[in-house]
């Protein structure tokens, strides 16, 4: 094939690179606007308007962010403490219910699959769901909102059943319970080891949804102080009088760089992502594999 | 009755005594699912009541009953057709934009000889998955400020006339499906790949030998293995056809009244009746509706599926 590239081949690759070349631009496109807006001045975006040219480059917005705003700091911890919390106790519980779910020896298996199954299906709508949490639960206003809504998703502990079927041969399964090893030993020792690769690409997945939760905290949170990012976020960019936020933290002299502080923010509140975005896309592109090859 | 014979039984009390561990392990995902899916759907009595916060007779359980009146309110108040045909719409052309996109990248993908290109602009599309809606209205906002934004200052270069997308609804029509490709088509065409890479290459130089050409296979032999998993993600999506993607249109359009009919779908009408106006009827019937319909739906995709080919169903 390499030697002869006939006609069909090459026209296939002009289109090819053209089209992924251009979707790929497309997609990128916007994350460097607002990088590079975001390090612009606040004068010259109010006369210019947004630009992809760092021009009048400057720091205004972010050391302002940085030095006066208690909020972005006080979210960042919440967001951090969250994510990582919740992902943890999400992927461990997930991943043992998922073993449960495979193991044998369960002969109800089927029936609690459907049990985790049918909720996807059917639901009571978000009215019920608002008054339980708020009501009946007495969640609002707390942490455990925040942890606890996010927490379970019925498809990524299916994924990760059917990720243990393929990985795990029954053999090892049964030869450990012979040594006599226990459920919860052999699930320790044996499946977690075997299953990184897969806690690693839900566990991404997990994490993400935790990081990027900004429904949460608006349904059921008004206090401040537990605030995530991207709820920060959010309120900064829906109230156009960003000193209503701000001004418990900030001295009313203060003309605030508006316009670059909303793109500086979001950097701030994104950020994250993609500074580890290149290190785990593997990740979360096996993933994906995983999850296609559904069983 | 002997112990001994509760252990034998095929019950899942039996199955408990025989497997206390095992249960014990999915005892915590049992419980979260009882609390946070399984005790608000009893909540579904709130559609037939007249809702009450505070006072003697209030509550979910403890409001009194009204019968169909919420539901009538909800179908009276024109508000039904216009947000039920608005989220099956919006969703059938997402779906449609979404499905050729996904296909189109992941097939030409394939194609492709740059393994550094591959692997690049593979990165660059899958980037917009990560970012939450907030993000892409913020993005979405850089674009279109009627006043700052990237586009409007270009058309005001050019000597046109700026774009006012946030009072005009016939733009959203456009804007929403971009949108939507823009972020999941990484997604999606990922998942297309993975079951082209899944192909037996045989196929593919057997017909090199029978002097098929490049499109001719993409026609005869890519598309036809890749109905499965198209076939698979279709009925999922059609499954929640009645389900908006509620974080873009709230975090895209918020409460903007002047593109509210081009808009209003039946998740943020609940949140407006819920959170907004504390209507509370509303709400709940319109749930109700949506949740009646979804369900009914599923079970058509899925019976449909699976007297066409059995495989392919999901149940």
């Amino acid at each position: 094939m390499n030697s002869f590239r006939t006609w069909d081949t090459r026209l296939l690759q002009l289109i090819g690179y053209l089209f992924v070349g251009f979707m790929g631009l497309f997609a990128l496109f916007p994350f460097v606007m607002l990088l590079v807006s975001s390090f612009s001045s606040e004068s010259y975006i109010l006369r210019n308007g947004y630009t992809l040219w760092p021009a009048e480059l400057s720091f205004d917005a972010y050391s302002y962010i940085f030095k006066d705003a208690a909020q972005v700091f006080s979210s960042y911890k919440i967001s951090i403490f969250v994510t990582a919390g919740g992902t943890a106790i999400s992927l461990l519980l997930s991943s043992m219910a998922a073993y449960v779910l495979y193991r044998k020896e369960v002969r109800c298996r089927n029936a609690l699959a459907f049990y985790l199954f049918f909720t996807t299906l059917f639901n009571g709508g978000l009215a019920p769901y608002y008054i339980m949490i708020s009501n009946y639960l007495h969640l609002k206003n707390t942490i455990w909102v925040l942890l606890l809504t996010p927490m379970f998703n019925v498809l990524y502990i299916l994924i990760l059943r059917s990720f243990i079927k393929g990985a795990i041969p029954d053999a090892l399964v049964e030869s450990a319970k012979m040594d006599g090893a226990g459920d919860l030993r052999i699930f320790g020792r044996i499946v977690l080891p075997l299953l990184k690769p897969a806690l690693a690409s839900i566990g991404l997945f997990i994490a993400l949804g935790y990081w990027n939760d900004w429904w949460t905290s608006m349904m059921f949170v008004e206090k401040p102080g537990l605030y995530p990012l991207q709820y920060l976020l959010y309120r900064m960019l829906s109230f156009v009088n960003i000193s209503d936020q701000f001004s418990e933290h900030v001295s009313s002299y203060i003309v605030l760089p508006k316009e670059t502080f909303k793109l500086a923010l979001t950097v701030v509140a994104t950020g994250p992502i993609l500074l580890v975005y290149p290190f785990v896309q593997k990740y979360f592109v096996s993933g994906v594999t995983i999850g296609a090859v559904k069983g | 009755m002997h112990p001994k014979s509760i252990r034998n039984g095929s019950g899942i009390l039996a199955d408990i005594i025989r497997n206390p561990m095992l249960y014990l392990m999915f005892l915590p995902v049992a419980v979260y699912f009882l609390i946070f899916a399984y005790w608000p759907m009893t909540g579904i009595v709130m559609a037939f009541k007249d809702f009450r916060y505070h006072g003697k007779h209030s509550g979910i359980y403890g409001s009194p009953w009204n019968g169909f009146e919420n539901f009538e309110y909800f179908f009276k108040s024109g508000k039904a057709l216009l947000v039920t045909q608005n989220t099956m719409v919006y969703n059938l052309i997402f779906l449609v934009c979404y499905t050729v996109f996904s296909l189109l990248i992941a097939i030409l993908i394939a194609e492709l000889s740059g393994k550094i290109f591959k692997r690049v602009t593979q990165s660059f599309l899958f980037l917009p998955y990560f970012i939450s809606w907030v993000t892409v209205a913020a993005f979405f906002y850089n674009f279109f400020s009627y006043d700052y934004g990237f586009v409007n200052h270009l058309l005001r270069q050019l000597g046109a006339s700026p774009l006012d997308v946030y009072s005009n609804p016939t733009y959203w029509y456009c804007i929403l499906p971009i949108l939507y490709v823009w972020k999941w088509v990484g997604f999606g065409s990922v998942l297309y790949l993975a079951a082209i890479l899944g192909i037996d290459q045989d196929m593919y130089e057997a017909a090199t030998i029978d002097g098929a050409n490049r499109f001719q296979k993409i026609i005869r032999i890519t598309l036809p293995l890749l109905k499965p998993t198209m076939f698979i993600l279709i009925l999922l999506a059609l499954g929640r056809i009645m389900r908006g993607e509620f974080d873009m249109f709230y975090q895209l359009i918020g409460n903007n009244g002047a593109l509210m009919d081009a808009t209003d779908i039946i998740d943020t009408l609940v949140f407006r009746s819920l959170v907004g106006t504390q209507d509370f009827g509303m709400a709940s019937s319109v749930g109700v509706y949506q949740s009646v319909l979804t369900f009914i739906i599923i079970l058509i995709a899925n019976a449909a599926v699976r007297r066409y080919e059995k495989d392919y169903a999901l149940f």
